[in-house]
């Protein structure tokens, strides 16, 4: 019992603990918070429940991007799930993990203890963020697995309609749910690296935890605003929008790539700008509470300076210009919808195969009549779709109210004639459904030109 | 390395914006010795502690350890362990746990653990989360992790904050014989009944300043006079014995005695005392307490940082 106060060997230069050290050691203290436990169960666990009960409902989400489908396919339900991560629950899931781990050491007074035991602020930055990043993977990865997991087995994995209304089939729809929810990974990332920077800005003040949540708000409202495409797709948070361009053939893989680099590298900057804050942080004064004005300098003027030269990059390399909406594109992307959806339809009212080459499908689109320009977002597109009736030589013509979002998203609204757009019952190999014409969800590429 | 002084400081200046926390400190730590630092709040006491464990280091001014100059933060030799401003624990993790990942941290393989907290007196709540435990208990685990590096120099801020008798006489324990294995202890206290029974020698801070640094017995030289309170089996016989001794004064009873009639206040040298006892054992009179109304410590510390609340 007497051997720990027995006098020590001589010491000798001490170097710092390894980085694999410190990284168990703030693993083993992130998994022993109730907070992170309870978190990390909602999310393996409550999206397949979630996804099991939506997709027998009767009401299903259609005002959500995929909703309409989720009692046909279970691929449907995860995409579901992921549009409201990409709104609500990644950003504040990098809040609860990224956005305290460096502010928690703050609040319990364990800063000089870590750095007495650790001996490098460089080995202890590296273990918290790389140990943030693993529980926010951790987080993520049971939403896209619980999500894929519960539509599956409550719906099956049947063919998904894609945002051109062409059917992809189970394995291409795996492939690119699966892709979906990687190509989320790049903003969530950012977010996380901001949380790690308001976490180390604002020491133990709770805002520090707020600051990925209010960015995510901030982002979601200017994604509502009339921006220029060029701003819009320079923000952080485009490729959690973007990933719909993998649902249209051919994918609008430009707009995604350009949304993952962009997150990438706010990823790596506000990581940056966190790690050299913290190495200059004077850990002697026990009532530090935070960077204080030296946050604006040293945080918010790069992130801003950052957006700014985005925004120029994107606008100079980049053919779009104005909201990145206009007719041409949404009439190019209704008639392929549509053409892909009539086929759907004749299949499933037991009607003779038809091609798309054969429907011949156009449309015609104008926004707000006369008066108002033929671009940007707004409820009051009206399109008239027309197409070669297939065995007849006659060309039909169907209307559909568009309500199109500054993102590029679209919904397609039939308003007739009955027959063809309006509301009724076909037959499917998962019971009954709505009319595939009727309500359609679609998508234009923001960055592509029609010049 | 037996002869080298645990910690060796000269001219340590250390400021923080405008407020000069240190200000040209030197100190000497030999060895296996118990060392105390005093001071009122804001002297610097927390400062100079950080500095030897290495979280800053000073603007000017030398620092060794071991012999060893510390030429930037964080860059100690081995053996130094310790706290500053209360353990740092982890609420979450039990008491074990807290060791456990410290161990692990370390590279260590955490073989004493068990014997780190039966020594701190905690292997009955060794698996208790921390979040429940109380002050004292937190500074137990505290002292249970820093004796897990078999340190050669253990830093303590207030080690005795929140530690009932019992707890305080257990830590005590633990320091002592850490000290007679060799390892030198810096500690900081407000309690100066706990440095005066536990310390080698003390160095007394004020405004970032050494006031007093030396052994214990040079604070109150025995030609100093102090107030003392006598307790006899006979009061009246005590006052006309104590009149007599040349060089003793007594003093009106103060608010401290108001309760206690059975007591006198005197003032006097450690000689007049001793005069004083003999006189009373002379004429039958009973000694049944003489003690000084201040520690020699505390008083010195009034003294010596022109304080008289200490907080």
């Amino acid at each position: 019992m007497t051997a720990l106060l027995d006098a020590p060997p001589a010491p000798a230069a001490v170097p710092p603990a390894p980085i694999v050290n410190g990284y168990r050691f703030e693993m083993v203290k992130l998994l022993a918070q109730w907070r992170v436990r309870i978190v990390l169960l909602a999310c393996w666990l409550g999206p397949a429940l979630v996804v099991a009960v939506m997709s027998n409902q009767n009401s299903l989400p259609s005002d959500t991007v995929f909703g309409r489908w989720m009692g046909q396919t279970g691929w449907a339900g995860s995409l579901v799930v992921l549009s409201f991560s990409c709104s609500w629950a990644l950003p504040l899931l990098t809040s609860l993990v990224a956005g305290d781990i460096f502010a928690s050491e703050d609040r319990i007074g364990t800063w000089r203890h870590l750095l007495v035991t650790v001996r490098s602020p460089r080995r202890i930055f590296a273990a918290k963020a790389l140990s943030s990043l693993t529980v926010i993977v951790m987080l993520a990865v049971g939403l896209a697995v619980s999500s894929i997991v519960g539509g599956l087995v409550a719906v099956g994995g049947q063919s998904l309609v894609g945002l051109d209304g062409q059917a992809l089939s189970p394995a291409h729809a795996a492939a690119s749910v699966l892709l979906a929810w990687l190509a989320a990974l790049a903003p969530t990332l950012a977010f996380a690296a901001i949380g790690l920077l308001g976490s180390v800005a604002l020491g133990r003040s709770p805002m520090g935890l707020l600051v990925p949540a209010v960015l995510a708000i901030l982002l979601q409202l200017a994604q509502l605003l009339p921006l220029p495409v060029a701003v819009r797709v320079s923000l952080p948070s485009w490729a959690f929008i973007a990933w719909r361009g993998l649902f249209t053939q051919p994918h609008q893989l430009g707009p995604l790539v350009l949304g993952i680099v962009i997150s990438l590298v706010w990823a790596s900057v506000a990581t940056m700008l966190a790690y050299l804050m913290f190495l200059r942080r004077d850990f002697t004064d026990p009532a530090y509470d935070g960077a204080g004005r030296r946050i604006a300098m040293r945080a918010v003027v790069p992130l801003v300076a950052l957006l700014a030269v985005t925004i120029g990059v994107v606008a100079g390399t980049t053919s779009a210009s104005g909201s990145g909406i206009d007719r041409t594109k949404l009439q190019t992307s209704l008639a392929t919808a549509f053409g892909h959806l009539y086929r759907m339809q004749t299949h499933e009212l037991h009607r003779p195969d038809v091609t798309e080459q054969h429907l011949r499908t156009s449309a015609s689109c104008d926004k707000g009549g006369s008066l108002v320009a033929d671009t940007g977002a707004g409820n009051d597109w009206r399109c008239v779709v027309t197409w070669h009736i297939p065995g007849v030589g006659a060309i039909g013509t169907a209307i559909y109210q568009l309500d199109v979002t500054p993102d590029g998203r679209y919904v397609a609204d039939g308003d007739g004639p009955q027959e063809v757009n309006g509301f009724f019952q076909v037959r499917t190999s998962n019971g009954d459904a709505p009319n595939p014409l009727w309500q359609f969800d679609g998508s234009v590429n923001l960055l592509s030109s029609t010049r | 390395m037996g002869s080298l002084p645990a910690v060796r400081t000269r001219g340590i200046r250390k400021s923080f914006g405008d407020v000069v926390a240190l200000d040209g400190v030197d100190l000497d730590i030999p060895p296996g010795q118990i060392h105390g630092l005093v001071g009122p709040n804001g002297a610097g006491k927390t400062t100079l502690l950080g500095l030897v464990l290495g979280l800053a280091i000073p603007d000017s001014g030398t620092l060794e350890i071991f012999g060893s100059p510390v030429s930037r933060a964080l860059a100690l030799p081995d053996g130094v362990a310790g706290f500053v401003d209360g353990p740092g624990l982890y609420p979450s993790l039990t008491a074990r746990g807290n060791l456990a990942a410290l161990a692990r941290l370390r590279g260590t393989s955490g073989a004493g653990i068990s014997e780190a907290l039966e020594q701190v007196g905690l292997s009955d709540v060794a698996d208790d989360r921390v979040r429940g435990f109380s002050l004292g208990m937190r500074q137990r685990l505290g002292l249970a992790a820093a004796l897990l590096t078999r340190p050669k120099l253990l830093v303590l801020d207030e080690p005795a904050n929140g530690l009932d008798p019992a707890g305080t006489r257990h830590v005590h324990r633990v320091l002592t014989r850490l000290a007679a294995g060799g390892t030198s202890i810096l500690l900081s206290s407000h309690r100066m009944d706990d440095l005066a029974s536990l310390c080698h020698e003390v160095t007394i801070l004020a405004t970032g300043r050494v006031v007093f640094s030396g052994p214990m017995s040079k604070l109150a030289p025995e030609t100093d006079e102090l107030d003392y309170r006598l307790r006899t089996s006979d009061l009246e016989a005590a006052r006309r014995v104590a009149a007599e001794v040349a060089g003793l004064r007594m003093l009106p009873r103060d608010e401290l005695l108001a309760h206690d009639a059975e007591t006198l206040l005197v003032r006097a040298a450690i000689p007049t005392l001793d005069d004083l006892v003999a006189r009373l054992v002379h004429a039958g009179v009973a000694v049944r307490e003489l003690a000084p109304v201040i520690a020699p410590l505390e008083a010195a510390f009034l003294s010596l940082t022109g304080t008289e609340d200490t907080e």
